[in-house]
């Protein structure tokens, strides 16, 4: 998406006392969740549309497995209104389980049972779930379908959870922060079977600690901290990264020149004016992802 | 029912038989694929009556060997740690490491599960009576029971096993994770046999422990299971003088229905803390 674009959309939260919106995969108003004297989730409204994939960001604490949790029907609220697909997770029926999938952070537990006879098990509690051995080749674990789970290293572990979660053809699926613990590799493959899973349809929620995974997976983004949803956008326009000044820098004369500036295209267009050939050393930088995600939470936590 | 309930899909969910042949089939899987489980459960019993037999060796009157009274009680321990130990052991792992709570987030039903453990308590019981009965016959000559005798070996058993898995799974609850679970359960399972006549002849026992192993199941499976095994004329040396088999019966139904309440009120699919 552009950045003129995204401008327009800057802000995508549904305002407080909205109605739910029938058409969403997930429509939360109001939601508040305490523990005892703190309260972990502080008035949130969101709304995720059917085939996006959302990326829920935030600091540890902030109140993202909480929200997420209620919205798969593991925790009770203590206030507002959640839809899942129509339906109120808190009095989850054996069909509605049926349409989503999950992805817990803390993955599916030990077993003594290997990967294939796992998956096997899982499909057999669903209506109309994918072929167990056409899921082990999508998430690359076929060499591994007959290792047990206690033999498969973390990123192996990790990729099992996401078949799992997977297995029983879900219109939506959680992932809780799924690609901790992956090497470079194992993520990059991971993302390519999120985005075909996307071609194929599937909502997805998505929980992560890594920007450039936002950055690269989500059609939108949202930033909670302290149980507040901050904002909301396309991770192009986070935070007013869209608008913010770019960074021209070059060298000149031997030294390194730096500045900032809202038109950075004629900037260019004047130093390639002023030097024969190519500009020594140039690159033109938009604040990153992370840059504005820390500025967020730093400015929120204070 | 359509704005708080969501929209069914086409597809039926898969038939509630079909889901308990899955969790039957995963359960057995787990418990003889794991060398811990099948060690301390199955095997200790029989090693047990293997030492046992072999040192105590002694007659208990009537021409009867302490091998022959000790069947009932290894008999006994081999039930309770098929049922209460494992149960208790096995869910309260399960709980700790996310397993139960991926399970409740799938479109399983939830008495699948129990299905699943029972089936599993099951198998694993009829392996240890088996094993125990077939090395107390070759090896140490006990009798196996006959006629009428089988009846009561049966309902015992099964009354009792019932009690114990159903305290199993209620005893789960209780400790953080599958570690301290058997930290906390092994102890009290040890304490239980050495004051309900499984090691030592009852009649041996001081009377104030007797009466409170008469509080627990553990004692009474014995003593039921000691009508199976042992000539009437040691039903004398009982407390009672008889074998009591009425109050064996009511005593593990009350124990059954204690446990069924306790597992409703304390069963939680998920770690404390996290509702």
């Amino acid at each position: 998406m552009t950045s003129a674009s995204a401008a327009v959309a800057a802000d995508l939260r549904p305002h407080p006392g909205d109605p739910l919106d029938p058409e969403a995969a997930i429509s939360v108003r109001g939601l508040v969740k305490r523990y005892g004297e703190s309260v972990a989730v502080d008035g949130v409204d969101l709304d995720i549309r059917r085939g996006e994939i959302f990326a829920l960001l935030g600091p540890n604490g902030a109140g993202k497995t909480t929200t997420v949790e209620i919205c798969e029907g593991f925790r009770s609220r203590d206030g507002g209104e959640v839809r899942v697909l129509g339906a109120d997770p808190a009095g989850a029926r054996r069909w509605w389980k049926a349409q989503i999938g999950i992805v817990l952070q803390s993955g599916a537990g030990d077993s003594q049972l290997t990967c294939r006879e796992l998956l096997r098990a899982q499909a057999s509690y669903y209506p109309d779930p994918r072929d167990p051995d056409e899921v082990l080749e999508l998430v690359g674990l076929t060499e591994k379908a007959r290792a047990r789970g206690r033999a498969l290293s973390g990123g192996q572990r990790r990729r099992l959870d996401v078949a799992l979660g997977i297995v029983g053809r879900p219109t939506l699926l959680f992932l809780d922060e799924p690609t901790t613990g992956f090497d470079p590799e194992a993520r990059r493959q991971f993302w390519s079977l999120i985005r075909s899973l996307r071609d194929l349809g599937t909502t997805m929620l998505l929980t992560t600690h890594y920007l450039d995974e936002a950055e690269a997976l989500a059609d939108r983004v949202g930033v909670i901290t302290r149980g507040r949803l901050v904002e909301v956008a396309v991770p192009s326009a986070l935070g007013g990264r869209g608008q913010a000044p770019a960074v021209v820098t070059w060298t000149e004369d031997g030294v390194r020149r730096t500045e900032a500036t809202s038109t950075p295209t004629a900037l260019v267009r004047e130093l390639t004016a002023r030097f024969p050939g190519e500009v020594p050393d140039l690159a033109v930088t938009r604040p990153t992802l992370e840059d504005v995600y820390l500025r967020m939470i730093g400015e929120s936590g204070r | 029912m359509s704005s708080t309930l969501g929209t069914r899909p086409q597809a039926a969910l898969p038939s509630l038989g079909r889901v308990y042949r899955t969790r039957s089939s995963v359960e057995l899987k787990e418990f003889f694929r794991q060398r811990e489980s099948v060690v301390f459960t199955l095997a200790f019993p029989v090693i047990l009556l293997v030492v046992f037999g072999a040192v105590l060796d002694y007659d208990i009157g009537f021409g009867i060997t302490f091998t022959q009274y000790f069947m009932a009680g290894i008999i006994a321990a081999g039930i309770l740690g098929a049922s209460l130990q494992n149960m208790a052991i096995s869910i309260a792992t399960e709980r700790s490491d996310g397993t139960l709570k991926h399970l409740v987030g799938t479109p399983m039903p939830k008495s699948a599960y129990f299905v699943g453990k029972v089936v599993q308590v099951l198998a694993v019981t009829v392996c240890t009576v088996v094993i125990l009965l077939a090395v107390g016959r070759l090896a140490y000559g006990v009798p196996l029971p006959t006629g009428a005798d089988w009846f009561t070996f049966a309902w015992v058993a099964a009354l009792g096993s019932s009690a114990c898995t159903l305290l199993g799974i209620a005893v789960s609850s209780l400790p953080k994770n599958g570690r301290s679970a058997s930290a906390m359960v092994t102890p009290i399972a040890l304490v239980l046999q050495f004051i309900s006549g499984v090691f030592f002849q009852f009649s041996q026992v001081p009377t104030w422990m007797q009466t409170v192993a008469a509080l627990f199941p553990l004692k009474w499976m014995a003593q039921g299971l000691r009508s199976v095994f042992l000539p009437d004329v040691l039903a004398a040396q009982e407390p009672a003088g008889t074998w009591e088999l009425g109050r064996v019966a009511l005593v593990l139904a009350l124990w059954c229905a204690a446990g069924l309440v306790l597992c409703v009120l304390t069963f939680r699919w998920q770690d404390r803390g996290t509702d």
